[in-house]
C-alpha cells in the first residue's frame, strides 16, 4: 500500500510528462524565431554596414549627400551614396499621410465606439477589415490611374510625387489607424463616460475632454503602427511616386523613398558590389526605423498603462 | 411628516423597466431638504435603479423605459424639455466603485467647473481647496495635487470624487454604495464627512450596510423586489418597523 503511493508520487504522472514535452516544442518553437529574427539582423546589417566599411562610404555622406549613384565613385574614390533623396522622401510620406488619416481615423473611431456603436460597428467593421485585406499592389494601380491624373489636373506636374504617395498611402494605413484607434477608445472604462456625465458634461465634453484623453496613449500608438506601416510599404508607393532619386522641391515633383529605390534597384545589382552594398545600407536603415517605431510603441504603451 | 416646501425631489408612482422586466413597480418617495436618507434593501430590489432615476443615469441604458413623475424643486424632470446636462449639475453623483479620472487630482476636483467654463486660477484654487476640505482630503493630498488621482489609495480616491461632486455645488448629492469598495477606516472618514455635508446638501445613500444606514440617515427607505415596503424615519424603522418584511429584513432573518 505505502510503496504504491510513494512509487506515483515519486513518478513523474502522465500529465507532467505531457506538460513537458509542450514546454520543449513551445520553447523550440520560439527559440526557432528568435535565431531567425537575429539572423536576418545580422545578414542585413553586416550586408548594410560594409558600404561603410568595405567600400568606406563616410555614414554623414550617406545620410546628407543627395547624389545616389552608388555604381560610380566621386572624387574622393568612394561611391556616391547619399541617401537623403529617398530618407525625404520615406519621412515625407509617412508623416503627411499620417497626418492627414489621424483626424479622420479618430473621427470614424468616434463615432464607431460613442455616437453610434450599433451602425457604425455593422458598417463601418467589414469596410475596415476589407480595406486591410486589399493587396497593396491594386492601391498601387488605383493609385496609378485615378490618384496620378487627380494630382497632376489639379496641381500640375506630372502627377508623381510625394503627394500622390501621401493619397495613396493615407488610404492604405486609414483602415489599421482607424482600427487600433477603435480599440483604445473601447478600452476608456465605462464608468470614466458615467462620471463625467453625471457631473454635468454633454455627451461631447465627455468625449473630448475624458474620452480622448484617456485614451490618448493608445491614440498615439495607433497613429504610429499607421506611421511605421506606411513607412514600409514599397510596392504601392512606387507605383505612384515617380522614382527619380533626387532632391523633391515640391510634393508634385517625382521623388523616391526607401522602399521604392530598393525594390527598383534590387535586382539590378551584382552581390557584393557597392551598388549592392549601398541597397543593403537602405535596407538597414529600414530596419532600424522599424526598430524605432516599435520602441516608441511599447514606450508609450508603459506610460499609458493606467 | 415635513411640509411640502422641505421637499426637494418627489417621486411620484416611478415604474421602470428593463425592456419587459419591471424592476421598479411603482415607487412614490418624498425627499426633505438637507437630510440624509438612506436606500436598503437586498440585492437586485431596485434601489440603486431607483436613484439613478433621480439624475436620469438610466437614460444611458438602452431599452429602459420609466414612466411616472420625478419632481425636483417642483420641475418634472422627466418632462420632455428638460435638460439633463443641468439637471445632473443639481443632482451629483458618487458611484460604488471609486472612479476618478486619469488626471491630477487638481483637474479632477475642477473638472464640472471646467465644464461650466470658468478659467480664473484663483476661482479654481479656491473651489478646490473648499472642496476636498469638505471631502476631509485637504492634508493628506495638499502637497501632491499635481499627481495623478490613480496614485491615491481607494478611500482616497473616492473622497476625491466626492469633492468633485462637491466643487459643482449641487443640492442634492447621491451616493451609490460609496463605502463598499472601500476598507471600515476609510467607510468610518466617508461617514463622518457626509455627516457634516448633512448642513448643506441633501444627501440620499443606497447602501448595503445597515449599521451605516443607522448611523448616519435621518430616514431610511427600505426596497424589495421593486418595490418600496417601508419609508420612514430611521429610528422607526430600525427599532420599531411596521411591515414584517422590514423587520425580518434588518433583523437578518431575510432570505
Amino acid at each position: 500500500m505505502h510503496d504504491d503511493i510513494k512509487d506515483s508520487l515519486l513518478k513523474k504522472s502522465r500529465a507532467t510528462r505531457s506538460e513537458q514535452r509542450g514546454r520543449i516544442i513551445s520553447l523550440t518553437c520560439t527559440a526557432i524565431i528568435v535565431l531567425i529574427v537575429i539572423s536576418i539582423f545580422y545578414f542585413v546589417a553586416s550586408k548594410g554596414l560594409a558600404t561603410f566599411f568595405s567600400n568606406k562610404v563616410n555614414v554623414w555622406d550617406f545620410l546628407s549627400k543627395s547624389i545616389w549613384n552608388p555604381g560610380s565613385t566621386d572624387s574622393h574614390g568612394s561611391p556616391q551614396a547619399g541617401a537623403l533623396p529617398m530618407i525625404i522622401g520615406s519621412f515625407g510620406v509617412t508623416l503627411l499621410s499620417a497626418i492627414i488619416a489621424t483626424p479622420f481615423a479618430i473621427a470614424t473611431a468616434i463615432f464607431m465606439t460613442e455616437i453610434s456603436p450599433n451602425k457604425g460597428y455593422k458598417i463601418l467593421q467589414p469596410v475596415t477589415e476589407l480595406l486591410v485585406g486589399i493587396p497593396s499592389v491594386v492601391y498601387g494601380f488605383i493609385g496609378l490611374s485615378v490618384v496620378v491624373p487627380f494630382v497632376r489636373h489639379t496641381f500640375g506636374g506630372t502627377g508623381f510625387g510625394i503627394l500622390a504617395g501621401t493619397f495613396v498611402l493615407f488610404v492604405m494605413i486609414l483602415p489599421t489607424v482607424t482600427s487600433m484607434s477603435v480599440d483604445a477608445l473601447r478600452a476608456v472604462p465605462r464608468y470614466y463616460r458615467e462620471a463625467s456625465l453625471a457631473l454635468g458634461a454633454t455627451r461631447w465634453q465627455t468625449i473630448y475632454k475624458v474620452v480622448l484623453r484617456s485614451a490618448t496613449p493608445g491614440l498615439a500608438t495607433a497613429v504610429i503602427f499607421g506611421m511605421s506601416r506606411a513607412f514600409g510599404e514599397a510596392l504601392a508607393v512606387q507605383m505612384v511616386i515617380g522614382n527619380a532619386v533626387l532632391l523633391p522641391h515640391n510634393l508634385i515633383s517625382p521623388a523616391s523613398t526607401l522602399t521604392s529605390v530598393l525594390t527598383m534597384g534590387m535586382g539590378n545589382t551584382v552581390m557584393g558590389s557597392a551598388a549592392n552594398n549601398a541597397l543593403w545600407s537602405l535596407a538597414l536603415l529600414l530596419l532600424l526605423m522599424s526598430l524605432v517605431f516599435n520602441l516608441l510603441i511599447n514606450k508609450i504603451a508603459k506610460r499609458g498603462r493606467i | 411628516m415635513a411640509d411640502d416646501k422641505n421637499k426637494i425631489i418627489t417621486a411620484s408612482d416611478v415604474h421602470l423597466f428593463y425592456g419587459r422586466f419591471e424592476a421598479l413597480k411603482g415607487i412614490t418617495l418624498d425627499f426633505a431638504q438637507k437630510d440624509i436618507t438612506a436606500l436598503i434593501g437586498p440585492s437586485g430590489c431596485g434601489k440603486s435603479t431607483f436613484l439613478r432615476t433621480l439624475n436620469r443615469m438610466n437614460d444611458l441604458i438602452p431599452g429602459v423605459t420609466i414612466t411616472g413623475n420625478v419632481m425636483l424643486h417642483g420641475e418634472n424632470i422627466y418632462a420632455p424639455a428638460t435638460d439633463t446636462v443641468a439637471l445632473r449639475k443639481e443632482i451629483g453623483m458618487v458611484f460604488q466603485q471609486p472612479n476618478p479620472f486619469p488626471f491630477s487630482i487638481y483637474e479632477n476636483v475642477v473638472y464640472g467647473l471646467r465644464l461650466a467654463g470658468i478659467r480664473d486660477r484663483r476661482v479654481l484654487d479656491e473651489a478646490v481647496e473648499t472642496s476636498l476640505r469638505q471631502a476631509v482630503i485637504w492634508d493628506e493630498v495638499k502637497d501632491k495635487l499635481n499627481q495623478s488621482a490613480l496614485s491615491l489609495s481607494g478611500g482616497q480616491q473616492q473622497r476625491v470624487c466626492i469633492a468633485r461632486v462637491l466643487a459643482v455645488k449641487p443640492d442634492v448629492i447621491l451616493l451609490d454604495e460609496p463605502t463598499s469598495a472601500l476598507d471600515p477606516i476609510s467607510s468610518g472618514q466617508i461617514e463622518n464627512m457626509l455627516l457634516e455635508l448633512r448642513d448643506e446638501y441633501t444627501i440620499i445613500l443606497v447602501t448595503h450596510n445597515m449599521q451605516q444606514a443607522s448611523r448616519i440617515s435621518d430616514k431610511t427607505a427600505f426596497f424589495l423586489q421593486g418595490n418600496l415596503i417601508e419609508f420612514a424615519d430611521t429610528k422607526t424603522i430600525f427599532l420599531n418597523p411596521h411591515e414584517k418584511e422590514t423587520e425580518d429584513y434588518i433583523s437578518g432573518r431575510f432570505g
